[in-house]
């Protein structure tokens, strides 16, 4: 069972919700933190026995010699990641999307792919928790492959809850693509509902079962409510816009742990995710 | 000889176009016979990334020894460097007259980009 945690717009809560609705887990539990251009759920954990791996992803080498510079290649590749002059072709592999095309659509075979490496992923442990975090190299803006090796960490025994990057294009698509259930953590503010809209939109023409959290929830809930009821969409569960909150997130700690009054709330989501995820919508 | 400049329309009377990968248009003047022809930039102007790079291909391609433009970032730069094309920056006002100064040798070439590169 995989668990998304998205949203559209920024700093609506993503990380808060994905770490404490982890430790709530009763069985085993694997957190992956896939928003790799910042990852920081791991700020939160006290985990230990931690590793780090290296991660690669495949990009174009270009064999001059067999080369005649027909231009098939960057005429292919749709990132602009290949020139053709003259005699040859240039590579920039920091655009590179490792789709492997260009390899293909070569008349010559004069195309090979190398391993570049893109960023490591981290590991860490902690009771019931394995944690698991994409960290992309300073320089490079590919976060899809990296957020894909990480998602390889998924096993089937223990429940995934996936610490999603911010927006809706290819970052939180490669993050939220075949998970069971997209929780959208979203708040009462303008900026909230139009970006929450966005990512409702994504996660429709993925076909993924989706709810809502609303965070620092108050007066203006109704905004995001009237969305969701229009949408059909549940609205899972509400945090309320509690000071303390912020103030633990400031010091790095979890909610569960500095307030265990917030425990059956997150308790409970996890619950109604799960009886969400199994149900129709 | 031929000359790539970045326009904002279609005249030897426009502006230069500050921007190199995303500029408007190009306009590919001939100095042998003062002819020049306007490459549309829209799929590049419209593009994710690598808009540089790919104009820098245009640029190439139409044949150019030199470019006249505002700002040219790395990636578009490495690409007009290895086909020998001159970078000439911060060229500002209407087309003809940095055609002009160009021709009395008012212009120098860079051999650096003048600025950083950026994504998307």
């Amino acid at each position: 069972m995989i668990i998304s945690i998205a949203s559209g717009k920024g700093g609506t809560g993503k990380t808060t919700v994905a770490v404490n609705l982890a430790l709530v887990v009763e069985g085993k539990v694997r957190l992956l933190d896939c928003d790799v251009e910042e990852p920081n759920s791991g700020i939160f954990l006290d985990v230990h026995e931690c590793k780090a791996e290296e991660n690669t992803a495949l990009v174009p080498e270009i064999n001059n010699d067999a080369c005649t510079a027909c231009a098939k290649c960057s005429e292919f590749c749709r990132y602009n990641a290949l020139a053709t002059l003259a005699t040859t072709v240039l590579v920039f592999p920091e655009l590179c999307h490792s789709c492997g095309g260009c390899g293909l659509v070569c008349p010559e075979n004069a195309i090979s792919e190398v391993l570049r490496r893109i960023g490591v992923i981290e590991y860490g442990k902690s009771k019931n928790l394995e944690f698991f975090q994409g960290r992309l190299d300073i320089g490079n803006t590919m976060a899809p492959p990296l957020i894909r090796s990480v998602k390889r960490k998924i096993v089937d025994d223990a429940l995934s809850i996936i610490d999603s990057p911010p927006g809706s294009s290819c970052p939180m698509i490669a993050a939220t693509a075949d998970a069971d259930y997209v929780v959208l953590v979203t708040e009462p503010t303008p900026f909230g509902l139009h970006d929450l809209k966005l990512a409702v939109e994504t996660i429709e023409v993925l076909e993924l079962k989706h709810g809502v959290i609303i965070n620092r929830a108050g007066e203006r809930d109704e905004m995001i409510e009237d969305y969701c009821k229009e949408k059909n969409i549940p609205v899972l569960a509400k945090i309320q816009d509690d000071r303390r909150i912020a103030e633990a997130y400031s010091r790095g700690r979890t909610i569960i742990n500095s307030y265990p009054e917030y425990i059956p709330l997150f308790k409970g989501l996890l619950e109604r995710i799960m009886e969400e995820a199994g149900g129709i919508r | 000889m031929i000359i790539a400049i970045t326009a904002q329309g279609e005249a030897l009377e426009s502006e230069v176009d500050s921007r190199f990968g995303r500029a408007n248009q190009f306009i590919i003047f001939n100095t042998d016979d003062g002819n020049y022809t306007v490459e549309d930039n829209k799929q590049n102007l419209n593009s994710d990334q690598g808009a540089g790079i790919q104009s820098a291909e245009k640029i190439v391609k139409s044949g150019a020894q030199v470019l006249l433009t505002g700002h040219c970032g790395p990636k578009a730069f490495k690409v007009l460097q290895a086909a020998g094309v001159e970078v000439i920056v911060d060229v500002t006002g209407k087309i003809m007259d940095a055609i002009n100064k160009y021709k009395a040798g008012e212009l120098k070439a860079v051999d650096k980009p003048d600025v950083e590169g950026h994504w998307g």
